[in-house]
């Protein structure tokens, strides 16, 4: 069957000299390889986004702190934001679609594998110069180095006259390179599922992990690119003397607003989406149950990308817009979470009455289901208008999309790290390490972002550099910043894991979890080839198929 | 799981999935699509908000010939196509010829637009919002033409080395897909810079 593998890696496939090894990786355009080369740079971007992150909390610690400047401070919250979302989530999430999505579906590799590899380089890139403004971004004088514009670099704070240096640009063209390998690699993507299905992989038979990347792809298409176009608005701004965002000359900052938020909610989708993705894989497995609704998963997912097209002026309530505008964004984004409460409610019946196995990717399923409710939770109180003129532009805000990006996204994305770990290097990752890594995380996630809510309603502005005592907010802030120093504990306890579990860990065979996906029918880590004969399938669990003759899904479906 | 038997071989001889390059093409439309929409709604959210002239109305002309160009020559590709498909590769090849020359005046009409708008009407992109927001959204249609002929001369070249025959016919159709968005580009701008927007 497909994982006959053919021997073509013999010993001296080990002991070739790293220039070689590294030349080969450099070149590739394996879907696996480029997978795990965007995970690991996501990666390492995880652990700079995350000081960064520790360093903006060291500063709140205390009222009146100076561990860092004013200065320093802006550029740390912008540099982690944008750090986080376009170096961390995108690639992190293209990186397991890269791997995952060809095995799922049964083929041996994306369906333009050298655009993969150029969508990966892009990508590297963006980073790399996002990172190269420390060195660059001195375009004159005390102009200063990282960009300081907040992530979403709101006109006419980037303009020329008062964001100057070269900063901002780099912040720009980061964005737009990264952007630009996005879009391909959504392009990649759709292909592979739509073009590339081994035979009897109808789309109602796709792994859900297919169809929520496909949903998720065609979103990139709509949704960065808006943002690629006001970028190249913002460099004709500041470059050719244009004036689309300079409102001495008539032109509009609340445009940019637009524009990015086009960008901007979707996006917030384009990541979960994924996390949808993993959890949907995940639960069945851990509850010996197929999927719960798997038809309504579907609908609600294509559901969920359509709505969350025409909600992206609720981050814009305070700009003063007129009542139906209000109205509609209000009624659009609540009605988002009817979709998304549909997905919910068909998780937990995928595991109600299930045998439930509380290995680590489930505990990271099930603290994820927990989370993103609360999270979706202060997402419908923020997305009412009235209450949202208090609160937009308060650390209630940043609590609550925390609490969808580290509560919801990265909690799944653990999961996935424990569930495919094993399929990529061919080990499984150490038990009890990962279950320390969850309680840790877990502990210090709620002590961070659950606290971080009621200085927001206490009237805590975001990106403030410092405040004064006596506000009832000192404790508070003091008890979230000990609870990031506890995340950070977990992370190096993962880190630990990941490393130790490469070289130690048990060998984890074709299919540690028995489990129903195309990907477990293949040796771990899998062959260059993925599969030796292209399988087909008769169901949407192949591999249940395979190990229960007398029983197959295909007679039911 | 090797040992376990292969699954029932009931492999159906009938499995056909659309042409890979073809959905990527359609996808890469979708998302220039939205590029051109962002630069399009600029262009209409600041129509006479400029603080200072020269104005559309002043100054702009409604370029037929050069757009009776472009859009003819999405028919020339397309009957291109088709003769490739039949094998006529001489018909092929003169009507590629043809589609990249139409191309080509239509590129050098802007140029030419360009030329008048700068040097008579001092008209530059940081002039005002109109010409911030003309030069951008038409220049980055003639981008996109640009690159379409650079991509149409390199078959072309192909083409009269011998290369390209029937069989490469799924692939050429491919890039006259792309050359039809080009067209189609072009109407929406046409409409939106020289009809409504005088």
């Amino acid at each position: 069957m497909s994982s006959d593998a053919i021997a073509i890696r013999t010993a001296a496939d080990t002991d070739r000299p790293w220039v070689s090894v590294l030349h080969e990786w450099v070149t590739t355009v394996d879907h696996k390889r480029l997978g795990v080369l965007y995970i690991l740079y996501a990666l390492f971007f995880l652990v700079v986004g995350g000081v960064e992150a520790t360093l903006i909390r060291i500063q709140l610690m205390w009222p009146h702190n100076d561990f860092i400047s004013p200065q320093v401070f802006n550029r740390l919250f912008t540099m982690h934001g944008t750090t986080m979302i376009f170096f961390v989530a995108m690639p992190i999430l293209f990186g397991f679609a890269n791997y995952l999505v060809p095995l799922m579906v049964g083929a041996r590799d994306m369906a333009f594998p050298r655009l993969n590899a150029f969508s990966f380089w892009l990508t590297a890139f963006g980073g790399m110069l996002l990172y190269f403004s420390l060195l660059g971004g001195n375009g004159l004088y005390g102009a200063g180095n990282a960009p300081d514009v907040g992530w979403w670099a709101y006109a006419p704070l980037a303009s020329r006259a008062f964001s100057p240096g070269n900063s901002s640009d780099y912040w720009t063209i980061a964005l737009l390179a990264s952007g630009f390998g996005s879009i391909a690699t959504a392009i990649n993507i759709i292909a592979t599922i739509i073009s590339m299905r081994c035979p009897g992989m109808t789309l109602g038979r796709m792994p859900l992990f297919a169809w929520m990347n496909l949903v998720m792809s065609g979103m990139v298409l709509l949704a960065i690119s808006p943002l690629s176009a006001a970028q190249i608005m913002l460099l004709v701004d500041r470059y050719l003397g244009g004036h689309f965002f300079d409102t001495q000359a008539g032109g509009s900052a609340t445009l940019w607003m637009h524009f990015f938020w086009i960008f901007g909610h979707p996006e917030v989708y384009v990541l979960i989406i994924p996390c949808f993705a993993f959890v949907s894989e995940i639960i069945p497995v851990f509850s010996r149950k197929p999927i719960f609704g798997y038809p309504v998963m579907v609908g609600a997912t294509v559901c969920i990308a359509f709505v969350s097209m025409s909600v992206w002026a609720h981050h814009m309530f305070t700009i003063g817009m007129n009542s139906y505008a209000n109205s509609f964004f209000t009624i659009t984004t609540m009605a988002v979470g009817v979709p998304t409460g549909i997905k919910i409610f068909n998780w937990l019946g995928t595991m109600w009455g299930g045998k439930l196995l509380f290995r680590t990717p489930m505990l990271f399923c099930i603290g994820f289901l927990f989370q993103f409710l609360i999270a979706g939770l202060t997402g419908i109180m923020l997305s009412s208008s009235p209450f949202n003129w208090q609160l937009s532009g308060s650390y209630f805000v940043v609590a609550h999309f925390h609490y969808v990006i580290v509560g919801g996204i990265l909690f799944a994305l653990f999961g996935a790290f424990y569930y495919w770990y094993p399929k990529i290097t061919g080990r499984m990752l150490n038990e009890s390490l990962g279950k320390l890594h969850f309680w840790l995380f877990l502990i210090g996630f709620h002590l961070t972002f659950d606290l971080m809510h009621i200085p927001g309603l206490l009237g805590m502005p975001r990106r403030i550099y410092t405040y004064e005592p006596g506000r009832g907010w000192d404790t508070l802030n003091f008890l979230v910043t000990i609870g990031t120093f506890v995340q950070a504990m977990a992370i190096l306890v993962f880190v630990a894991n990941l490393i130790t579990s490469y070289f130690r860990g048990a060998k984890a065979g074709n299919d540690p979890w028995d489990a129903w996906t195309l990907e477990w029918t293949v040796s771990s880590p899998p062959p260059a080839y993925n599969f030796a004969s292209v399988p087909t399938v008769l169901s949407r669990r192949p591999l249940w198929d395979l190990k229960h003759p007398e029983d197959p899904d295909s007679r039911y479906e | 799981m090797s040992t376990i038997a292969t699954p029932l071989p009931e492999t159906s001889a009938a499995w056909k999935l659309p042409y890979r390059a073809k959905v990527g093409m359609a996808s890469l439309i979708i998302a220039e699509s939205a590029i051109f929409t962002i630069f399009v709604v600029a262009y209409l959210f600041y129509l006479g908000k400029s603080l200072s002239g020269p104005t559309p109305r002043e100054v702009l002309e409604t370029p037929i010939f050069y757009t009776i160009c472009l859009l003819s020559s999405s028919l020339t590709i397309h009957f291109a196509g088709k003769f490739l498909e039949r094998g006529r590769r001489g018909a092929f090849l003169l009507l590629w010829l043809l589609t990249i020359v139409l191309g080509g005046l239509f590129l050098f009409g802007t140029g030419q637009e360009w030329h008048r708008l700068i040097y008579e009407h001092g008209l530059t992109i940081s002039t005002n919002l109109f010409g911030t927001t003309y030069y951008s959204l038409v220049g980055l249609h003639g981008f996109h033409v640009t690159v379409g002929l650079i991509m149409l001369t390199i078959v072309l070249l192909f083409g009269l080395a011998g290369r390209v025959g029937p069989e490469q016919s799924a692939r050429v159709d491919v890039l006259s897909l792309y050359w039809h968005f080009v067209d189609a580009v072009w109407v929406v701008v046409f409409t939106v810079v020289y009809v409504l927007g005088r």
